[in-house]
């Protein structure tokens, strides 16, 4: 078993661990990023579709675009890239922090260091966790599994498609099924609202003809072998009506039903989970509460767009080469969810400087005003306009919110809410 | 087809490959077939995968029997054949005193059977045995002796050490027809293959009816009794220690909360008849059903860790197995309504349906060569970082963990397609492979590949259980 | 005639209607900003679309059937938005395509598609990172 003591350890070779990684580097520490796959890029490199990179390049790019140019700088820089490696475990020695992966080409690797940072992505939602009852048939794909079949592997995964679940993958899957010659018979969200970019139901479903039925529950998915259709139905005020029930025949269900921040590896460690967002709980400097082991990206919490996991996962790194260099944070102040806010991440910021607080809403709402309050009294007040679930939102905060805090007493909160 | 075998099994679920395995240790000639395209795909793969302790059935009936004797053989079948077995015990939960009447009954009876340890529980000591059970519980019985097995991998595992022992299995062999050639019996498969023997044994499952009628024997139906089942994440909070029965109803044993062997939980089965022996199809009111009875048992039994749900059919004809040698048809033994505790008692039913054979006038004679030990295979998820080091210099595939919820390495997806699973389910049910928390999301494509390689397979030609069960339409 | 739009420059989702006036221009209601009428203009004259897809490897560098972990297409997209109208048949060229390795992102590969000064490029290098760099 080969060991190797750098001063960071990088888990996932996505656009948040090669963003972290670099800034560790750039910071003057060694790092190892250890990656699954063979090659870096992650699942950006199945994104075949344009619309990543504006904040961060200033251009529209695909998935493989947006990874290379990363992966370019990764490969020039001193950064050791484990690829093909799956990570076993990671362990918390106080001090020391050791994480096992094994590999085809090096056996097991030991790395022992000082700080990590994962980023190791999400998962999709499945089948099973969203609890579509009938039959068990080949032919229902998640979303992502689906569009690497299409995008890498080059194979059509069936003819008539129902797509479940209106997140932008599942559009951007119902794009490319209709531009490899599929017929998408429909897309079923069951809230009454899209859970993708409008953008994307104009470009993916409108341009293209694609029924959405929102507000409707696939109450069955039928099929010996193969797919046959799949049973839908209305709800009304939460209630399924049975009465105005449709069959809806197909041969493929693509599901799009929300992605989880995939933390087993941070579990084991004994890193705590917000379960809010199903990532770990921060500190102002992206720290878990495991000291040394910090978390960016989607394996905190699940972004919508690649630009800002890469804004993140610079800060990440940041703080991890700062942390090595013995640097901690001033005074902090807990932040939590306020009204109609779903999460906020992270959970701290620190009071002598700039924060920036990732946050998103609980549902659709107009004529929105974001107002940052310290146990009760307003710091920040911003006119939000329109706000809506699938868009994070972000807010920063520095010194000169917190400049009444010794008013407020220790145990002060800062809230978030939309008001 | 060439040569007359000696016996002939039809059905490669668990009765029937315990049925070849015992058979395989004398100097006989033994074929295994199933219909489906992998052995384990009919009953045997969607069920609670427990190990009873013995007192739900009263001592008259022969399951009850074949129970008990059957729980005692596991610890051994576990030594010879390595599969996962844990003899982790079982609680059943009174949640009123007026249950409790009912677990004093089924105390007497699982003493009267000789079910080994069994003992009431007041309500300190079963919530000793048991913290994840709800406050309401008000007492209850501990059965030891009970525990968990993987179903599909003992069957697998007892089919694997059948084959060594010189049993030939013919899967996707679908009997449509039987003829009396002389001494012989002669099976024409769907497909135009036959198989003649001079022993049959009938253990086909839901279709025992079906083929008992092939060959002219005892009339009498099999009803599909379909249960419903839940599968919680191995981090779900309602992990139990102990299988978790409610108090039992007339037709089930009703729906239990198991810790299963590879860490993840089952809630289930409902108990349902059905008309369609293919209906596998799961509904909302059931799963509901399921979630309700099983939080009254573990409140900690949450929805948020559901990962899947799925569906098994009972084989069902009258309230007892029917395994006898037939009245009506020469030289056919029927193995028929083997519904719970089938999976427990398998391993007696092999040793009597031997029995049976020798009373009906087959002649056995051990083997020499016989050898019930399989070699224990390295699996990667149970082997720590040392350990996987080594195997990986062996056979670098070990190092390529292709399921990584279940830590499946390639290696053993590659062994399993070898040993003949190379459908997508045949590689679950053999390596567990796409059966974690992302159900296949990560790595069905890995696996499509895999199996491309070995087999030459192309890309439409791959199924998830064979049939018209193929994943793609093809390429681009 | 009047079309109905959603307008996707930000989340607010303006519902435009548009029309084409009488000299010729284009008239856009319900949007709450100018860049609401850009787009609707745009959108109502001459729709265009940044088109991805996939194109074939060329037989002897494609990886051998059941290679795990390899590529079997090169992902490409339009250089900029494309005519809407004509997605169809620029497809029908890129599935016709046979791509030589090694192909280097930006590599273009339709120059001037259709005829529309819009060039068809790769997005990712194969094998990567390309040799030489």
């Amino acid at each position: 078993m080969t060991t190797l003591k750098p001063d960071a350890v990088v888990v996932g070779g996505g656009a948040a661990g090669m963003a972290a990684a670099l800034e560790l580097e750039k910071a003057g520490c060694s790092c190892v990023i250890v990656e699954r796959e063979e090659g870096l890029g992650g699942i950006l490199m199945q994104c075949a579709h344009a619309g990543f990179g504006l904040v961060e390049f200033d251009e529209e790019l695909t998935g493989p675009e947006f990874a290379e140019r990363f992966a370019e700088k990764v490969l020039a820089s001193k950064v050791t890239v484990l690829d093909g490696a799956t990570a076993l475990e990671l362990r918390d020695e106080g001090e020391r922090k050791v994480l096992d992966c094994c590999s085809a080409k090096r056996g097991v690797v030991r790395i022992e260091a000082r700080a990590v940072v994962l980023a190791m992505g999400c998962r999709e939602r499945n089948r099973g966790n969203v609890r579509i009852p009938g039959s068990r048939p080949a032919g229902v794909y998640t979303a992502g599994l689906a569009q690497r079949l299409v995008n890498i592997e080059g194979v059509v995964p069936g003819r008539r498609v129902v797509v479940i679940g209106s997140g932008d993958i599942g559009l951007i899957m119902a794009r490319r099924m209709s531009w490899i010659g599929a017929k998408v018979e429909a897309v079923v969200e069951i809230l009454p609202y899209p859970s993708g970019l409008t953008r994307n139901i104009v470009q993916c479903l409108e341009d293209f003809g694609i029924p959405l039925y929102l507000g409707h529950q696939t109450t069955r998915i039928f099929g010996k072998d193969r797919v046959e259709g799949v049973e839908i139905a209305p709800l009304e005020n939460g209630a399924l009506d049975l009465s105005r029930a449709r069959t809806i025949p197909c041969d493929t269900v693509l599901l799009s039903v929300g992605l989880v921040p995939e933390n087993e590896l941070s579990r084991g460690a004994g890193v705590e989970l917000n379960p809010a967002t199903g990532g770990p709980k921060v500190d102002s400097t992206l720290m878990t509460n495991v000291p040394g082991v910090f978390a960016c990206g989607n394996v905190l919490h699940v972004h919508d767009l690649v630009d800002w996991v890469a804004e993140e996962a610079r800060r990440a790194g940041a703080h991890a080469a700062a942390w090595l260099r013995g640097e901690r944070p001033g005074p902090e102040l807990r932040v939590k969810a306020g009204a109609n806010v779903r999460y906020v991440a992270p959970v701290k910021v620190d009071l002598s400087r700039k924060n920036r607080v990732y946050f998103r809403s609980l549902a659709v709402l107009h004529g929105a005003t974001l107002e940052a309050r310290i146990d009760r009294r307003v710091v920040r007040k911003i006119r939000k306009g329109h706000v809506q679930p699938s868009e994070m939102q972000s807010i920063e905060l520095g010194p000169e919110d917190f400049a009444d805090l010794a008013e407020a007493g220790s145990d002060a909160v800062l809230e978030i809410a939309l008001v | 087809m060439s040569g007359i075998s000696d016996v002939l099994v039809i059905g490669a679920g668990v009765s029937g490959a315990c049925v070849a395995r015992r058979l395989s240790a004398y100097e006989l000639d033994v074929v295994l077939v199933d219909r489906e395209p992998d052995v384990s795909f009919g009953t045997s793969k969607a069920n609670s995968g427990i190990v009873h302790g013995g007192f739900h059935h009263s001592g008259a009936k022969l399951k009850a029997r074949l129970e008990i004797q059957g729980n005692l053989m596991f610890d051994r079948l576990k030594r010879e054949l390595d599969f996962p077995f844990e003899r982790c015990g079982i609680v059943v939960a009174a949640l009123h005193d007026e249950e409790m009447r009912a677990i004093e009954q089924l105390h007497r009876q699982g003493l009267e059977n000789g079910a080994v340890g069994i003992e009431m529980c007041s309500r300190e000591r079963i919530l000793e045995l048991e913290p994840a059970l709800g406050p309401e519980v008000v007492g209850g019985l501990h059965a030891p002796g009970g525990g968990i097995v993987e179903p599909y991998r003992f069957v697998f595992a007892v089919v694997e050490s059948a084959l060594k022992n010189g049993v030939a299995l013919r899967t996707g062999f679908k009997a449509v027809r039987a003829e009396r050639v002389g001494e012989i019996w002669r099976v024409h498969a769907e497909d135009g293959r036959a198989i003649d023997a001079r022993w049959v044994v009938n253990a086909a499952g839901l279709y025992a009816d079906e083929v008992s009628a092939l060959f002219g024997a005892e009339d009498f139906a099999i009803k599909p009794r379909k249960g419903e089942y839940y599968l919680l994440d191995r981090a779900a909070r309602a992990k139990p220690r102990k299988v978790v029965f409610p108090v039992p109803s007339a037709n089930s044993k009703g729906m239990l909360v198991i810790p299963t062997v590879e860490g993840t939980v089952l809630v289930g089965p409902t108990a349902d008849d059905v008309g369609d022996k293919g209906d596998f199809g799961t509904t909302r009111e059931r799963l509901e059903r399921i979630l309700a009875s099983a939080r009254s048992l573990v409140p900690a039994v949450s929805e948020a860790d559901v990962i899947a749900s799925f569906a098994g059919l009972r084989p069902v004809s009258g309230d007892d197995f029917y395994i006898d040698l037939s009245a009506r048809a020469p030289n056919l033994v029927q193995v028929a309504g083997i519904q719970s505790p089938g999976l427990t008692a398998s391993p007696a039913i092999g040793e009597y349906v031997k029995d049976l054979l020798k009373k009906g006038g087959l002649r056995l004679v051990e083997k020499a060569s016989y050898d019930p030990f399989l070699e224990p295979k390295p699996r990667v998820r149970e082997t720590d970082a040392f350990g996987i080091d080594r195997l990986v210099a062996e056979d670098p595939a070990y190092g390529n963990i292709v399921c990584r919820c279940e830590r499946v390495s390639e290696a053993e997806i590659v062994a399993a397609i070898r040993a003949g699973h190379d459908t997508l389910d045949g590689i679950k049910y053999f390596t567990r492979a796409q059966m974690g928390r992302c159900q296949g999301g990560f790595c069905t494509y890995r696996i499509v590949k895999i199996i491309m390689r070995e087999t030459g397979k192309d890309w439409d030609e791959v199924t998830k259980r064979g049939g018209a069960s193929r994943l793609v339409e093809g390429e681009l | 005639m009047e079309r109905d739009l959603v307008c996707v420059v930000c989340p607010m989702s303006c519902a435009l209607k548009v029309r084409l006036g009488e000299d010729g221009t284009v008239l856009t209601s319900g949007n709450r900003c100018p860049r609401g009428a850009r787009y609707a203009a745009e959108e109502f004259l001459d729709p265009r679309r940044v088109v991805s897809a996939t194109a074939r490897i060329r037989g002897a560098d494609a990886p051998g059937r059941g290679e795990v972990g390899a590529v079997a297409r090169v992902p490409v997209r339009t250089a900029g938005p494309f005519p809407r109208e004509r997605i169809a048949e620029l497809l029908e060229a890129v599935y016709a395509l046979e791509v030589a390795l090694p192909v280097r992102r930006g590599q273009v590969l339709i120059p001037d598609a259709l005829g529309t000064g819009v060039d068809l490029i790769a997005t990712r290098s194969l094998p990567f990172p390309p040799a030489g760099a």
